[in-house]
């Protein structure tokens, strides 16, 4: 290693302060970085030893945790794809196959259009380091994205996020909505037809479907209960064992890259709570919120869609992927303990609401992640504002 | 009326190289020194000396053009041999080449009834010319007390939980009677209690024990336990214009002397410790006592750092260094000034952490093992990204994360309502530590202080 670090520190005068490059400093320092720790010390006053971590290990932890979630999606767009034209494939690893020459670009595109090409630009404008926080954000754009999405429209969306909800707003850690969803969002209203539908969420590739196939998500499938009067269990259950409870928690159903699988979701969840990354109370919050709300609709049970059983929801669509990926992430979330109850279990709430009392909108829990990103901060206006009430108490008596 | 705490948060920093428990011989420094830089909030520090002067222990060589009533005087008798200047001519260090025998400047010594009958301006003033009176620290701010204050309550935190801290029964071990002289001392500056608060895990120390004129409260925890801070808020919080008093016993016992004996006696046992350090034990010194006797021959490593104090809030002093005057530590730890090859990524077991995020596996360890910690700040500085982490190692009912952006924002009010009198730097600095963006935390508290103090 020690002649990487020569020809690091041989290279690096001219990016130094003063130095030709000197503009590029940023760029410089973030591939320096990524191989080597630094050898930078603490100050002769203020703490003399740090903590191990630092964020690059903490964004990395988020990374693993997705990647269980990434493997399922390749497999499962590979899997969707044989199904929808009827081949039986001759190997699992055509399954594999297809899914990767699918999945991959699009998560290579979406980290070169949202790393390179914009956080570099806009860490030489800006002057300020690049931050870690687009290692996560890239590879949850993929994940959340359906399958048959052009890659253009992924590297415009990840441009998109990163300058107008991360860039715009100072960069990592003053962002007010989570990027990857405002990737997701700006698709959703810009380029509707791509995201929305029953055609976009099997991969077909150059091949045609057999006869009788359908691309319809079960949350498609429910949303038209509402017209059709008939019962939800009767509906899913139309296309045979595909739409049962287990089938949707393991996940080989058409959908987003990476929302299918509770099972690999919830792997991820443990990997976040147990390392600490994640905040185990908005994961529980979440879905305890959505499980109440969903009960309180089925006891009113205006129509089909309201008496949809609980558990239902739970695994159906990017639900559990929102709440464990996207809810938890700390810098639009909720801060304060009690208020990432609060924030959570709203995520949870709005969600099945969206759902059932709009099925315009078969997916809520994205506009509700985003709408409680917006709101986070005035939950913990209060939160901390009772602290400062308590403390004002105190000095009056 | 004594009170008992159980708190649960903080993080435990087990180090290698903890002092033995004994008092070494050892020929004495040659240089001792008065740095102004020891005193937060001293503003315009002015030399009284030259190089050349002689001067006994208790002559004044130091004053506050600021607040000149309070004397900072010479631990030991002796020769200025350097006044030690930096940037912009600011003053560092009054060096003193200590004599042989101390001969010391000469105060009243009192006896306890002398004592009972001496009324508050006496023995203020023999405070103040003696240079034991900046033992007294002021809180908010945790700056030296200013003579025309009456305090609320006085709180004397009996132990410290830091790492390597060294051990007050042992550095304060047959100090009963100026303790109790020096809790008389300060009996007369306040109508409030004196609290002394004392570790619920150890022996309870002999020292606090004689005078039932102080309460006697009990802590039981893990660090920041021993913080004066954290003490304070769960005893008697500071609101907005209250004003208490902190501190060191190690000043309880200083104060007492003087009244006992009538002369400023700056000696104390202090700790050499740290991993670095090949026989980790006590010495019998004077305050600001210049290191290098304790260092000759006893190091491990040639790559050092010098600190006195602790790791969490001391001052990189150097090898030429002196002892900082509330200082009775001295840690030797490694530089870290070596770049890891992909040191963010590999999984490790030896890099203590409180976070368990991928690869960090210290939680895995037994509480027992020590580390050997280095200077390397194991990261770069990034915005705030991590919530939640802060408000697990400061056990107060305060939300740091919100405090130190209220202090970047520069927002008085919020800076107010959100506790920032209950506070100095000690009590954040494992946040600094545990911090994954790196901040420099104690310094952005500082900063808070001043803006509230000086505006």
């Amino acid at each position: 290693m020690k002649f990487i670090q020569k020809a690091i520190e041989k290279v690096k005068p001219p990016f130094e302060r003063g130095g030709k490059l000197e503009k590029y400093y940023f760029l410089f320092e973030s591939l320096e970085t990524f191989l080597f720790v630094p050898k930078e010390t603490t100050l002769s006053r203020g703490v003399q030893i740090r903590d191990g971590v630092d964020l690059k290990r903490f964004m990395i932890t988020v990374i693993v945790a997705l990647t269980p979630a990434l493997i399922f999606g390749i497999y499962n767009v590979g899997y969707q794809h044989f199904l929808a034209i009827g081949v039986e494939p001759a190997s699992s690893l055509d399954i594999w196959y297809v899914g990767a020459l699918r999945v991959v670009p699009i998560v290579i595109v979406a980290y070169v259009a949202g790393l390179f090409l914009t956080e570099f630009v806009f860490s030489v404008v800006r002057q300020h380091p690049i931050n870690e926080g687009y290692l996560v954000s890239g590879m949850l754009i993929p994940l959340v994205m359906p399958p048959t999405i052009p890659l253009w429209q992924v590297a415009l969306a990840s441009i998109f996020a990163v300058v107008i909800a991360k860039e715009a707003f100072g960069g990592t850690g003053m962002n007010v909505l989570n990027v990857a969803l405002v990737a997701r969002a700006f698709l959703y209203f810009a380029y509707p037809g791509f995201m929305t539908g029953d055609n976009v969420w099997v991969y077909l590739g150059d091949s045609a479907a057999v006869d009788g196939f359908s691309g319809a998500t079960p949350l498609a499938i429910l949303a038209t209960t509402v017209e059709s009067g008939q019962s939800a269990t009767a509906a899913l259950a139309a296309y045979g064992d595909t739409f049962s409870l287990s089938s949707m928690f393991f996940g080989l159903v058409p959908g987003s890259i990476g929302e299918t699988s509770v099972l690999w979701i919830l792997v991820g969840a443990v990997i976040l709570i147990a390392t600490g990354v994640g905040s185990w109370r908005i994961i529980l919050s979440g879905f305890a919120g959505a499980l109440a709300m969903a009960f309180i609709l089925k006891l009113g049970g205006a129509n089909p869609y309201f008496a949809v059983d609980p558990l239902y929801h739970l695994v159906i669509g990017g639900m559990a992927f929102g709440i464990v990926f996207m809810a938890t992430d700390p810098v639009t979330g909720s801060q304060t303990n009690t208020g990432k109850w609060i924030y959570g279990a709203m995520i949870g709430i709005l969600t099945i609401v969206i759902r059932v009392l709009n099925p315009a909108y078969p997916e809520g829990i994205m506009l509700a992640i985003l709408f409680m990103n917006v709101f986070a901060p005035l939950i913990d206006y209060y939160v901390v504002g009772a602290n400062k009430k308590r403390r004002l108490k105190r000095a009056t008596v | 009326m004594s009170k008992s705490v159980k708190l649960k948060r903080g993080f435990t920093i087990n180090l290698a190289g903890k002092a033995e428990k004994t008092l070494a011989e050892i020929k004495q420094p040659e240089t001792f020194a008065v740095k102004p830089t020891d005193f937060i909030g001293m503003l315009r520090p002015k030399a009284l000396v030259d190089v050349g002067d002689n001067v006994k222990a208790g002559t004044p060589v130091l004053i506050d053009n600021k607040q000149n009533k309070v004397l900072y005087t010479s631990p030991v008798s002796g020769e200025i041999v350097e006044i030690k200047r930096g940037d912009k001519r600011k003053l560092l260090e009054i060096v003193i080449l200590a004599d042989r025998e101390i001969e010391y400047e000469s105060f009243k010594s009192y006896t306890v009834s002398d004592l009972a009958n001496a009324s508050r301006t006496e023995v203020q003033e023999q405070l103040l010319n003696s240079g034991a009176w900046p033992n007294i620290i002021q809180r908010p701010y945790g700056i030296v007390a200013d003579p025309e204050d009456s305090p609320r309550d006085i709180f004397i935190s009996g132990f410290d939980s830091h790492p390597l801290a060294p051990d007050y029964n042992l550095i304060l071990k047959g100090e009963e009677r100026n303790f109790q002289i020096g809790i008389k001392v300060l009996k007369k500056f306040t109508t409030g209690t004196i609290h002394v608060n004392i570790d619920g895990h150890a022996e309870v120390n002999q020292v606090y024990t004689g005078d039932d004129s102080v309460q006697i409260n009990k802590f039981t925890g893990i660090h920041p336990i021993g913080n004066v801070g954290v003490q304070i808020h769960h005893l008697a919080p500071i609101s907005k214009n209250d004003l208490v008093w902190t501190i060191n016993p190690y000043g309880v016992i200083q104060i007492g002397r003087l009244f006992l004996e009538g002369r400023y006696d700056a000696s104390k046992v202090i700790a050499l410790a740290g991993s670095e350090v090949k026989n980790p034990q006590y010495y019998k010194t004077f305050g600001g006592a210049g290191i290098n006797k304790f260092i000759e021959n006893n190091l491990n490593g040639n790559h050092v750092r010098y600190i006195s104090g602790n790791v969490l809030t001391g001052e990189s002093i150097g090898e030429q260094g002196h002892l900082g005057y509330y200082d009775h530590l001295i840690t030797v730890i490694p530089e870290g000034d070596k770049p890891e090859f992909m040191g963010w990524i590999l999984p490790t077991f030896n890099k203590l952490s409180f976070s368990r995020a991928i690869g960090l596996l210290s939680f895995l360890n037994s509480s027992k093992k020590e580390y050997v910690i280095d200077t390397n700040t194991k990261g770069e500085p990034r915005a705030f990204v991590q919530t939640g982490a802060f408000e697990k190692v400061v056990p107060m009912d305060i939300y740091p994360t919100h405090l130190i952006k209220s202090i970047l924002a520069e927002d008085y009010d919020d800076m107010e309502s959100l506790g920032i009198y209950e506070i100095i730097e000690e009590d954040f600095a494992l946040c600094e530590f545990i911090d994954v963006s790196k901040h420099e935390i104690q310094a952005i508290v500082r900063d808070g202080l001043n803006l509230m103090q000086y505006s």
